[in-house]
């Protein structure tokens, strides 16, 4: 249950240390952290308007995706505090429960017959296709680093101690982070600042969506990137104490957070096509990542 | 002869133009632009004469700083053979000719209006069914775009045929902004209503499109404008040339999601416009530029204004320009993207800053020199892959050449002259030609006056009319998400083209 707080409130204020982050980088003041919130807050009154041309799958996808990540979340463990679920095997769960929750915006984003979220759509279908790999690969080698196979299982009994391990860490980090960038379709595969149709992933999908439906998917984004937080969290919180495991959570959303900041202030977007084989490099590395970890339990011996 | 030899900025007798049968005057012009890659279409449009119509045509020569223009008398029920069968840099013109008066070129290879409107010979003709290439393939999907723009520019409505992310086919129908404009030029008799709509023709190139008109009209009327006044028009182009291109850089980082290129050149251009303001009242240098006159003086002190700027712009620019061109993950999206090659450049009759960008040597600042630019001895800034990184390099260089220009200029600023003539009536009867290197490219203004020296035709090119198609072209086999920075890159004025 303290997971679930804590990825809560994280969520609160991601978004808007990202858009701070970006403000200061660019000279510019920028708006409160809690302004995101407030914005949603604001769209959660209002009413949705929809397409003619929609049927009742545009009209309950975004309560579902909302509830994939509800669930995810559920899931997902703080340190020593477990998820409220929690068995053996339950991060596949994680990944298709997700999966299940995009698969249905996909196919409401076809719903509006629109060209534009119909290619939307196909772009976001391949580039999480194309992450997931990377993700199985890399929980794959932490269950098999640790002996467990569940989300709390791993993290509690993950220690990064020797220099191959700090190493392992470091890897798992970086892809994990970036996972978590295409999962958000934010830079550098896709920009959620643009507002241009024709170069959009996310965002042109949900271009039909309004008020508390666009709410919904709006605090969506937020909670996917504190739920990718905690999992970057847990690398590093094991073994410490209750409330310093609380410090350490919120210390490193707050990193996380600049850093997406800075990766969007400092860097322009990759062009589209150059997507794949950046994902593909992430699974690369996720199976780097795997071999290290066959080495550390001794199967080259 | 079958045409008469011009300067820029000059005027003629209408007597004077020969008039030669369709047949010649077609065999004339396509043959002048096939001897000379560097000889272009500025302007070929119609005239009402008792009737009929009368077609002038006007071909620059860059080696030779002429520009010929012949003319033929036609029906408008005749169906004519196309100039743009043989040269496609023709096809918009016939398009736009084929609109106003009704004449039909069954060789034209797609015969359609340019402009949407009811402002046209065929007036009942309905803007619904109107034509576009299709496709009957299951694979290929079409795209529309437009005509309301999703951010805050102008209507245009984009139409592609792609095959996944690949563009196949781009066709551009614009015309949602058009005005009248060369109607009203007609109407509104004053001088002061004609400066203001030279002013409105392109929001964005207020200061190269009345330069365009007051060139015109002071050769009307015969008055030769004195060093105060060219010094001025000449300083307005090259500051709006800078905050243009400022702009640019600006939106084209934007759109590649480069934040701080976006934010530094965002915040660069705000002090050049904001010193329009300083000057003339007007951020975008409206009702500077008068004919035969000015309003707004240019002092020793705005001058000392204008170097303390450059002097502050200057090393924040080279800084970040320098940071732009060397950031991997910006010339990964800039470079091999919109390529348009020297080959079709000279084919489209591209202009401006555009061909520039493709080894393509359009600049009426050096080939037909208006205003200082003679004096400044102005050498074009030339680029050679065509592509967006090309164009972004262009504007770039031509950023820091104008400043350098304008530090020459400011070595020796005139002193004010209140002593000018008044501006006589325009000649009857008479041809007038003015071509003004905008930030954009040329613009092209041509007048002819009747019988009491009242304005019968006023035709306006501005550069945007030779460059949509080029764009067009240019994002051919390039993927549909790359199109919104190659638009930028041209970055073509859609009221310009509507007129």
């Amino acid at each position: 249950m303290i997971s679930l707080i804590l990825i809560l409130t994280a969520a609160m204020f991601f978004s808007g240390i990202v858009i701070r982050a970006r403000s200061i980088a660019s000279g510019r003041k920028g708006p409160g952290i809690f302004q995101p919130v407030k914005d949603i807050l604001r769209q959660l009154k209002k009413g949705s308007v929809f397409s003619d041309t929609t049927s009742i799958i545009f009209q309950i996808a975004p309560v579902i995706y909302f509830a994939s990540i509800l669930m995810g979340i559920c899931i997902m463990p703080v340190g020593e505090y477990r998820g409220l679920i929690s068995f053996d095997g339950d991060f596949v769960f994680f990944a298709y429960v997700l999966a299940a929750g995009k698969f249905f915006m996909i196919i409401a984003a076809l719903d509006t017959g629109s060209s534009f979220e119909g290619m939307g759509a196909s772009r976001e279908a391949l580039f999480s296709m194309l992450a997931e790999p990377a993700f199985f690969i890399i929980m794959g080698s932490l269950a098999l680093l640790t002996g467990n196979t569940s989300f709390s299982g791993i993290f509690s009994t993950l220690k990064f101690g020797s220099h191959i391990n700090i190493a392992l860490g470091a890897l798992t980090t970086f892809v994990l982070v970036m996972i978590a960038m295409i999962e958000n379709s934010r830079m550098p595969v896709d920009d959620s600042r643009t507002h241009l149709e024709l170069t959009m992933i996310h965002e042109v999908m949900v271009l039909d969506n309004s008020g508390f439906d666009l709410a919904l998917i709006m605090h969506g984004v937020n909670l996917k990137f504190a739920m990718y937080g905690a999992l970057i969290a847990n690398l590093f919180i094991p073994g410490f104490g209750e409330y310093i495991t609380i410090l350490i959570f919120f210390a490193i959303q707050v990193i996380f957070a600049v850093t997406v900041g800075a990766i969007e202030s400092f860097m322009a977007r990759f062009r589209m096509n150059h997507n794949p084989q950046f994902i593909f490099i992430l699974s690369s590395v996720s199976l780097l990542i795997f071999f290290a970890v066959l080495l550390v339990i001794g199967k080259f011996s | 002869m079958n045409y008469i030899t011009l300067k820029n900025n000059s005027s003629v007798s209408l007597k004077k133009i020969p008039v030669a049968p369709y047949s010649r005057f077609m065999e004339a012009n396509v043959s002048i632009m096939s001897d000379n890659v560097n000889n272009h279409c500025v302007s070929y449009f119609g005239c009402p004469a008792g009737g009929k119509v009368r077609l002038f045509c006007a071909i620059a020569a860059d080696e030779t700083h002429d520009i010929y223009v012949s003319s033929a008398l036609v029906n408008s029920s005749e169906e004519l053979s196309s100039f743009a069968a043989h040269n496609p840099a023709f096809e918009k013109f016939e398009r736009e000719i084929h609109e106003n008066f009704g004449i039909t070129y069954p060789d034209h290879p797609w015969l359609k209006p340019v402009r949407y409107s009811s402002d046209r010979a065929d007036r009942p003709a309905r803007v619904l069914n109107y034509p576009f290439f299709s496709s009957e393939s299951e694979e290929l999907h079409e795209v529309g775009v437009g005509p309301i723009h999703a951010g805050i520019i102008e209507p245009g409505h984009f139409r592609f045929i792609c095959n996944g992310e690949q563009i196949l086919h781009l066709e551009i129908q614009l015309g949602y902004q058009h005005r009248g404009i060369e109607r009203l030029f007609l109407e509104k008799k004053k001088i002061l209503q004609r400066s203001t709509l030279a002013e409105s023709i392109a929001g964005d190139t207020a200061a190269g499109h009345s330069a365009a008109f007051v060139n015109l009209w002071e050769g009307l009327c015969g008055f030769v404008p004195d060093f105060g006044l060219m010094f001025q028009r000449t300083l307005a182009l090259e500051l709006e040339r800078i905050a243009m291109h400022t702009g640019d850089l600006s939106a084209i980082c934007t759109d590649i999601a480069y934040q701080l290129g976006s934010s530094v050149f965002g915040r660069l251009r705000t002090p050049v416009i904001n010193y329009f303001q300083e000057w003339c009242g007007n951020r975008l240098a409206k009702g500077l530029i008068r004919a035969g006159k000015t309003n707004y003086q240019f002092t020793g002190e705005l001058g000392s204004r204008l170097i303390e700027l450059f002097d502050e712009y200057e090393p924040d620019f080279n800084e970040m320009s320098d940071r732009l061109f060397k950031s991997s993950s910006v010339l990964a999206r800039l470079e091999k993207t919109g390529v348009v090659d020297i080959k079709s450049s000279r084919l489209l009759g591209v202009v401006g800053m555009a061909a520039r960008a493709s080894n393509n040597k359009r600049d009426i600042r050096s080939s037909h020199p208006h205003d200082m630019y003679e004096k400044l001895g102005h050498e074009p800034v030339i680029k050679y892959h065509g592509d967006v990184c090309s164009r972004s390099q262009v504007r770039r260089e031509e950023i820091s050449q104008s400043i350098a220009h304008i530090r020459e200029l400011l070595k020796d600023i005139p002193p004010a002259d209140n002593k000018r003539e008044n501006l006589k009536s325009p000649d009857p009867d008479t041809f007038s030609i003015s071509l003004v290197e905008g930030w954009r490219g040329e613009i092209c203004h041509c007048a002819i006056t009747g019988g009491k020296g009242e304005l019968v035709s006023y035709k306006i090119k501005d550069p945007s009319f030779h460059n949509w198609l080029a764009l067009a072209l240019a994002v051919r086999n390039n993927e549909i998400s790359d199109f919104p920075i190659c638009n930028k890159s041209f970055s073509l004025s859609y009221c310009g083209h509507d007129l």
